[in-house]
Formats: C-alpha cells, structure tokens, sequence
C-alpha cells in the first residue's frame, strides 16, 4: 500500500492518506512536478505502474484531514515486475518513464496535461539486460538533449555493462545508447544523476556493490551519418565501499552537493565534495540499536541529529577531518558573566521527540513530547583517506 | 602525513542497525530517515525476496520508496502502513537556524553583510581599513548582544536542560567572538610591532573575566589590603598591564604599612615609568626599545640589591616586571589561559613583538603552560592557527567545530574583503568564500522565514548564486497566495523568467483544483500561459452554459490586453462584453458584436449555438436591431452548423435541439421580413 503524509504548518506530520495501490510489492513512488497538480506514480511486481491524481474531497473529508487518490491510468505494457518509475523534467512536459525486469524502458507521454487518464507510450527502448533503475538527466540547458541512464541489476557472471545511457536523438526522434559505463559490471541497483546547476557536464551516482561518481563530459558532436549521438568522456570522481556491501539507494540533494547512499550494512551515509571537488564521507546515520518499542508509536518524529551538521562541515576540510570534543561546561561561577574557558561544545546531543500516538499533535516544547532523550552513540569509523 | 577521517555514525534513536536496514529520501534541507521491515540476519534471503510480493513491507531493503513531495513538504512512501513500523526521522543539519534566540545574530549581521558587500573600495588604504574594522566590530557587537540575551534567557529559566542549552550556547557564542576579536587584530586591523601588543592586551582584558568578582570582592571589602586575596588583584592587574589600578591598590597597603613605605614607593615609581608602547606615532620603536631597556636595567639593580627581600608579594611582582617565566608561570590560576599567559610574557619580555615571531611565542607559551599536561583543544588550536597567520587553517578548523556556517561564511567574506584571501592562496580564495556563503544560505533557506535572508546571500555568489536560489526558491511552499506573491517579486526582480512561469503554473493549478476559477485564470495570465489560459476560458464557458451566469466578473471585465493571450480568452472576454451591452440595453452595439464573434471566427465552433441562442431575445424585440446582411449572416451561421456539423445525426434526435434551430429558423425569418419592410421604408422616405 502507499501512503502520503502532509507536514502542516506548525510543522507536524500528518498521515492524509493511506490506501491499497498494487497487487505485488511497490517498489517505487515518486512525485511529479506541482506544476502538474498533486500526482504520484508507482510500479510494482504486479507488472504494472500506475499514475494517482489528489482530487480536493468533500469538506468533511477535509475536517478529518485526509485526501482522496485516485487511479488515473495503469500502464499495463510490461510484461515482468516493473521495477522503477520516474517522471521526466518537467521542460520536457508531463512524461514517464518505466523500467521493467525483462530488460525494456518505456517511455510515456500525457499529451494534455489535464487528462491523466490518457498516457501514449512514445518509446520502448530494448536494454537487453534485466533492469533496476533509471534517472533523467534533469539539465535544462539546450545544449544538452534528453537523456535517461538505465541501471541493471543482472547478476549472472558476464562482464557487461551494466549501467547504459540513452540518448533522444532529434533526426530520429529515437532514444539510442550513447554511451556504457563500461568499468561497472556487477549489479547495479539504483542511478541518479545530479542536479545540472549549469554545468557543461553531467554527475551520475550509481549504487553497486559500492558508491560511485562519474562525471560525463560531452564531447563534440559527430557530424557523420551515425545520427548525432553525443559522445562522452567518462571519468569516475569517487569510489566509495564503506558500505562494505551492496549498496540500494543513491539520491542527491537538492543542490547536488549531498549525496545520500545506504547499503546493508544498515547505515545512510552521506558524501560531499569540499570546495576543491574532494569527495568526502561527512555523515552516517545508523540506528542506535534499540528496538522500536511498541506497536502504538506511529508518526514523523523530528531527530535532530545534532552533529550531523558538524559532520557535514567536514566536507570544507581538504585533507583531514578529526572532530574534536569538548570538556562539559563548568557552571558558570558566581559573578562571572560567562566561564573563563571560551569553551566550545559540541552541539546538542540527538534527541529525540518521541510521544504516544494518541498525543501526536503536540508542539514541539511540550515536556511530554520530549520524553526520551538518549545521547549520541560516538563509534568512530574510520573512513580511511 | 595524511590523517584517517573520522566521521562519527549519527544515530536515528529506535532504528535497530542490527536487525533493520534504513531507506531515506531527501527533503528540502534534511534526510527523512526511515528503518525498513527487512532483518539483516536474512539479508542474503530478504535479496531474493526483494522481488517477492511481500506486502508488508517498506518495500526492499534500503532501496524504500520513500519520496518526498517533491516541491511542498509531503512525504509518500509504499508500505503496508503497520503503525509499528512507520518511524519516520527527520535528520537536519543546520539545526542552529531553528535556534530562537539565534534569529538576531542572523537577522542582523545580514544587514551588516549587506553594507559590507554595497560599500565598494574607493576608500584607498587607511580609511578603508578602518571601515572594513568598524564592520568586524560591527559583526563583534552583534554576536555580544546574542550573547547577553542568551545569558539571560539562561538565568531566567527554571528548567534545566533549557539552561545548559543556553549554557551551551552561551560558550559557543564566546568562543566565536574570542575568535574572531584575535582575527581582527591580526588580519583586518593587521596590527604591527607596538600597537599589536595594546590591542592584545585588550583582548585579554575583554575575554578573561572570571577575575572580575575576585576584583569586585576585594575592592568592596572593607579594608582591602587586609583581604586574604589582596595580592592576587594586584597580581591579575600587573598580569594585564593595568598598572594604574595596580598602583591604586598598592598605595592603601602602604598607608596602612608605613615601615615598609620606601620599598613601595620604590615599587610604585617602577610601575608608573614602565615605558609603554604608543598608538600615536608619538615615539618610534628605537626610542620605545631604548627607552625599555633602561627602565629592564633598573628593575633588575632593585632586585639584585634586595630591595623587595623583606616583602616576597613585591618580590615577585618585581619578577614579573622583569619578564621572569617562572614567576609569571605562578601565577597560572589567575591567568586561566595560555593565551593570556602569552600576552602577559610578551608585555614584559618582547613589547615590540612583531606579528610574525607571535607564532614562536605562542608555540613556547602553549607548551609551558600546559607542560605536557593537558593536550591543546581545539579552541586552542584555532588560535594558534591564527597566531601563526594561517588564515584558511583557522576557517578549517573552525569549520569543523562549530555547529553553524554563520560564523565561517562571514569572517570569510570580510577576510576576503580584505583582499587575504587572494594573495595568500591565489586560487581558491574567493572559490571558499563562495562555498561557504552558498551552505549558510542553503542552511537558511530550511527555516520557513528566516530564507528571505539566504536570497541575498545568494545574490553575492557570483558563480552558484543564481542555480541555488533557483533550485531552492523552487522549493519554498507555495502555502498562500501571499506567499507565493512574495517569492514570485523575488524572482521577478532577478528576471528568473522559468520560475516565475512555474509559481504561476503551480498556482494556477492550485486555484483550478479547487475551482477557484478567477484566481486560476490571473495566475495563468501572469504565468502567460497560453493553453491554461484556454482551458480556464473553457471552463469558465462551460459553468456560464450550466449555470446562466458568469462568476468573477471583476476580472473578467478588466482583462485589457492580456485577453489576447489566447483565443478563447479573448472570447470568453469579448463574450462577456456581449452580455455588458446586453445588460445595458445597448442592444445594437451588442448584436454587432455577437455577429462578429462568429463571422471573425472568434468563438469555438462548439460555442455557436449558444451564441446563436443568445440572439433570439435580441430577434424577438420590439425594435429591429439586425440589419438584412446581418440577418443574412446569421442564418448563414446556422445553416454551416447545422450543416457542417459530421454529427448531424445528433441535432435530429435531439428534440431540444431540434427545436432550438426551428425556433431561430423562425426568429430569423421573421426578423428578415421586418427589417426589409424596414429598410425599404427608410430608403423609401
């Protein structure tokens, strides 16, 4: 099932919708862009992706804070589990692409964008191997055509590669590989590119048995009868296997300067590149190994992770990065303004704001919402240089 | 040798590393951090399953759908919804931008950043220097006043984990201005040999002041030199070379000893002739150093003769005078720092320390002071970054400490202002300053209103400024129409044309969703967007034929020339116009009009027999309004409808429709006959 949560003004979370979308497992769901209202895609093992509108419900159902999801179209094309979903930038109108297990991307169209009901599917794109995922290359500029880089997570011993990029070709009006990431050959389970912030080049992230980024650097275009594909100078910028283990989930920050990773080992970790474009861990987040107590606890709950924005700092840091800590302050004595030791302190340790279910719309400062607080679990790790 | 990272786990409290894997997705400004169903004991089995229907789970391991509403703050994520698996946390980073009391330092040092970055640099060498100082005390001043609120937020409280926030903050906020107080002596003011030394000691005077109630203990007390701590305020006062305090104590302890009077007044000429440097250009440094030596001369016959043996409080203080390390080095306790035991060893050993041997002597002053005992903090290693001049090594480091950008990406821009940045590392100067600046903003555009402030930041990023506020300003919810006014005049006065378009768009969606159609038809105008524009005219048609009457008149009626962005807004306000006239009993005005709107073409071919409905009232009155060549096209029109319609099959089973062109065959005929009978009669006469 599939769930929507709204976050109101006073910054709670609010579960406004929760309903049944597929008969298999949903393995993605993804926004577009508001321009084109309230609507959510999904695929699912159940071979299909389906496209949901937000339609403003009657004014009791707005009392009760929920909203109503309707399926506008489900995109029956695939024959095997469709594993990945995604809508296209938004310059290039409303459009959605689709990658299933048997190897093949589609590509559809809303041509109104008023009528969700109706989606023409505009390309099929044969990828000859099983695929995982895909992302949209979400450059604006003119000079760069629209380009999708699909993921496989194909596992059977063969040195293919496993990560293709297609490119749409204006003489053609066909999607045609441009180029392969030759150097990554073991299963890849997700792919993002970053955002394009005007760059002459492209930043891909991709999730295998370890984190990487590659840039692509397009090189000029052939003027010959091979139609005008782009060539690109591939280059991989940061290697990453502090996972030590698969790696499932990539996706950059709103600015591409984050990129978040997590893997089996359990933990999210976060890169970022310092001013000199050094790639550098700067966070981990991992579970502090408590069990989640009772089945009532339901809800959005704020962590501020106190130091995670310390860690993020490090990413300034050029060559090393110790953190340092911090003697407690002493209480102040009497009459001295401040203490004499300037002392800095590490900021607050993480806390955080747990609360039964049925008090889940208190403010933040009521005591009770603060009524487990456990300081920060310091295992350092070494991140290696 | 290059050093490992060491990157400290942040841990999601109740996410279990050992049995449960984590997805995330990316908001705005922070990771929503999710634990997923599937245990990490069966992690090689839960792969394999990972194509499995499982419906009751947070769909696969660490690759959970869980997705941010792209633009506006709602979270979707796929998953059975089990109440005991749906935690989500929200991980922030810049977690100080939500820190109340915080608000002024950010609100006020950008208006100080703003006048930094508008003054330009006509003001040549002195005077600009001084201005770029009186903006560094500026930034002081306000990170003083943070500093004062927070303490007194802090003594106010009556809970206590508030308090050691405050607490907390409080000694940030100190250390902050410690900081930056060196860095402005050093760097902005850039101090040289004489004048350097004052300025230190004054930022001693400022910093340490726990002695201050030891001070005020003794100064009040009744009789102040029988106190138990009356040598050490003497003491502290020698220690920060305020000799004439010194000298004020001393004298009542003389009064009230006058056996030991000439040892005294010995001690007290000594203190008041020591030579000191001058801000003025009063006396050279040859001159200060000569006139130094001299006074050293006499201080070392007055001890080497005992004159201080009976009294070892003068004893000592004569050591001190003279520079000794080891009777300074007593004192510890009531230096409290090294930095402080610094300043005092070079007050009276090297008054004319020249910037660049400071690094020697603080390094000295590190080790004697701490003797191995203690390692340096890092507070104690920024400052000795700073001793040393090494600029991007003090921003480093307090990078990495400090839980904030405020302080980084400000005393970067004013070192960069200071032009130190370029010509001590001649490429990536202005680069850091940027890069700091763009994580400050970003950090201020998580806050809901406190992102006003990141745009101007943002604008004084040449090189990202512009992609980030795009990318961000994208970002802000559109929550009211206000709102979205207010970024839209953001972004209109940056001529960013596409996000203007987007707001609009978004909004206009919005309104249309709601059926607010009036307000769905101006955002589409302003986003001049052609096709909505028509599918709002089309609806706004579409309720004027269910329901008989127009709503939001007011726009409609004053849509001037923006009515030609498309078509069928131009109809739907020439249309209403018809009915203007109508109303007003303008009836030949009017129907000219409605004729027009077919013959040009103007109306949609669907629209015509509404149209031509609406001529029947006008057929019917008493007064002959169409013309026979406006009858003529009329009928015209009805025939190619009728006609040309490919469903004519429709008007023939329909009786309503049906009727309705017999009834206009009719009006139309009728009409005929009495307008030639009227013309002719006319023209007859």
């Amino acid at each position: 099932s599939q769930q929507v949560w709204d976050k109101s003004e006073n910054g709670d979370w609010h579960c406004t919708a929760s309903w049944k979308t597929h008969s298999g497992s949903v393995w993605r769901v993804t926004w577009a862009h508001p321009e084109f209202g309230q609507v959510l895609a999904s695929c699912s093992f159940d071979r299909t992706a389906a496209v949901w509108e937000e339609i403003v419900g009657e004014s009791n159902d707005k009392l009760r804070g929920q909203s109503h999801w309707v399926k506008r179209t489900t995109l029956v094309d695939s024959r095997t589990s469709v594993t990945d979903v995604k809508f296209a930038p938004k310059h290039m109108g409303l459009m959605l692409a689709t990658c299933s297990a048997d190897g093949v991307v589609r590509i559809y169209e809303a041509p109104d964008v008023m009528n969700l009901s109706q989606w023409s599917l505009q390309h099929e794109i044969s990828c000859k191997l099983s695929c995982s995922c895909i992302s949209w290359n979400p450059s604006s500029s003119r000079a760069h055509s629209p380009m999708i880089a699909v993921g496989s997570d194909d596992n059977s011993p063969n040195i293919l590669a496993k990560v293709q990029i297609y490119e749409y070709n204006e003489n053609t009006r066909k999607y045609a590989k441009a180029e392969a990431l030759m150097t990554v050959t073991d299963p890849v389970h997700d792919i993002a590119f970053a955002p394009n912030l005007g760059r002459s080049f492209h930043i891909l992230a991709v999730a295998t048995k370890d984190v990487r980024i590659f840039t692509l650097k397009p090189l000029r275009k052939e003027l010959t009868s091979s139609g005008g594909l782009t060539k690109f100078e591939i280059h991989i910028v940061a290697q990453f296997d502090n996972h030590n283990s698969q790696v499932w989930r990539v996706s950059w920050n709103i600015t591409g300067t984050v990129l978040a990773s997590s893997g089996d080992d359990g933990c999210v970790r976060l890169w970022k590149a310092n001013y000199m474009d050094n790639w550098k861990c700067t966070g981990i987040l991992k579970g502090n190994g408590s069990p989640v107590n009772g089945s009532s606890q339901q809800g959005i709950f704020n962590a501020s992770l106190g130091s995670a924005n310390t860690s993020l700092q490090n990413s300034l840091n050029g060559s090393s990065a110790s953190r340092y800590f911090f003697p407690p302050l002493d209480s102040p004595r009497a009459g001295s303004r401040w203490s004499s030791h300037a002392q800095l302190l590490p900021p607050p340790p993480l806390i955080e704001q747990s609360c039964d279910a049925d008090t889940a719309n208190l403010q933040y400062p009521h005591p009770r919402r603060r009524c487990v607080s456990r300081p920060l679990n310091l295992l350092p790790e070494n991140e290696g240089v | 040798a290059p050093l490992t990272d060491t990157v400290p786990p942040q841990v999601v409290p109740g996410a279990d590393p050992s049995a449960r894997q984590l997805c995330f997705a990316w908001g705005p400004a922070e990771v929503l951090v999710c634990e997923t169903l599937f245990g990490r004991a069966g992690g090689s089995r839960s792969r394999s399953l990972s194509r499995s229907p499982c419906p009751s789970r947070f769909c696969g391991e660490g690759r959970a759908g869980a997705a941010a509403r792209a633009l506006t703050g709602s979270l979707a994520g796929t998953g059975d919804g089990a109440p005991s698996s749906s935690r989500v946390f929200v991980v922030r980073r810049d977690q100080d931008i939500y820190i109340q009391t915080l608000r002024k330092l950010f609100n006020e040092s950008h208006g100080i950043f703003m006048g930094l970055q508008r003054s330009e640099e006509e003001l040549a060498g002195k005077s600009r220097k001084a201005q770029l100082v009186q903006v560094s005390k500026n930034y002081r001043s306000v990170i003083r006043a943070c500093m004062e609120d927070m303490h007194q937020a802090a003594v106010s409280t009556k809970d206590p984990a508030l308090q050691g926030q405050y607490s907390t903050q409080v000694s940030i906020l100190s250390a902050m201005e410690l900081i930056w107080n060196l860095c402005e002596i050093l760097f902005v003011e850039a101090a040289t040999a004489g004048p350097l030394l004052l300025r230190l000691l004054d930022w001693v005077r400022l910093h340490v002041c726990d002695v201050d109630s030891m001070v005020r203990e003794v100064l009040s007390s009744e009789s102040p030199s029988k106190h138990k701590l009356f040598w050490n305020v003497v003491d502290i006062f020698v220690l920060q070379g305020r000799m004439d305090e010194a000298r004020h104590l001393l004298s009542k302890e003389a009064s009230a000893n006058p056996t030991s009077m000439n040892m005294y007044r010995i001690l007290d000429d000594l203190m008041k002739k020591m030579p000191v440097p001058s801000l003025g250009n009063t006396q050279t440094l040859t001159e200060l150093e000569l006139k130094w030596q001299h006074w050293h001369e006499e201080c070392q016959r007055y001890l080497q003769d005992g004159t201080f043996a009976s009294n070892p409080h003068m004893e000592s203080i004569c050591k001190i005078l003279l520079g000794d390390e080891d009777a300074i080095l007593e004192k510890k306790e009531l230096m409290t720092t090294w930095y402080h035991f610094l300043v005092t060893r070079l007050l009276y050993s090297h008054p004319t320390v020249k910037p660049m041997e400071l690094r020697f002597y603080a390094q000295s002053s590190v080790d004697l002071f701490l003797g191995g005992e203690s390692s340096p903090e890092p507070l104690d290693m920024i400052l000795m970054a700073a001793f040393e001049f090494e600029m991007h090594q003090v921003i480093k480091e307090c990078s990495i400490v400090l839980s904030n950008w405020w302080f980084v990406a400000h005393l970067t821009d004013l070192l960069d202002h200071c032009k130190l940045l370029q010509s001590h590392n001649l490429y990536f100067g202005s680069n850091m300053r940027e890069f700091l600046l763009l994580e400050y903003a970003s950090g201020l555009f998580s806050h809901h209103s406190l992102w006003q402030l990141g745009v101007d930041y943002f604008d004084h990023c040449p090189e990202y400024g512009r992609v980030y506020l795009e990318l961000h300003i994208e970002r802000i919810p559109l929550s009211t129409e206000q709102k979205a006014l207010k970024v839209l005049r953001i972004c209109e006065q940056r001529q960013m044309h596409e996000q203007v378009r987007s707001i609009c768009k978004i909004m206009a969606m919005k309104a249309l969703r709601n059926n607010r159609l009036g307000s769905a038809l101006s955002w589409s105008i302003r986003a001049k967007d052609a096709a909505f524009a028509t599918l709002i005219s089309d609806r706004f048609l579409k309720d004027y034929c269910e329901r008989g009457c127009f709503s939001d008149l007011d726009l409609i009626d004053n849509l001037g020339p923006s009515m030609l962005l498309s078509d069928r807004l131009t109809f739907l306000g020439k249309y209403r116009e018809f009915h203007r006239l109508y109303g007003e009993k303008r009836f030949p005005e009017a129907a000219r009009l409605l004729l027009t709107l077919m013959t040009a073409h103007i109306a949609p071919c669907s629209f015509w027999m509404t149209l031509l409905t609406d001529a029947l009232p006008l057929l019917e009155q008493k007064e002959v309004i169409f013309s026979a060549e406006q009858t003529y096209e009329l009928m015209r029109c009805l025939e190619d409808l009728t006609a040309g319609n490919p469903d004519k099959q429709k008007f023939q089973d329909d009786d309503v429709e049906t009727t309705k062109v017999e009834m206009l065959r009719l009006a139309l005929a009728r009409n005929l006959a009495r307008v030639i009978v009227k013309e002719g009669t006319v023209e007859g006469s």
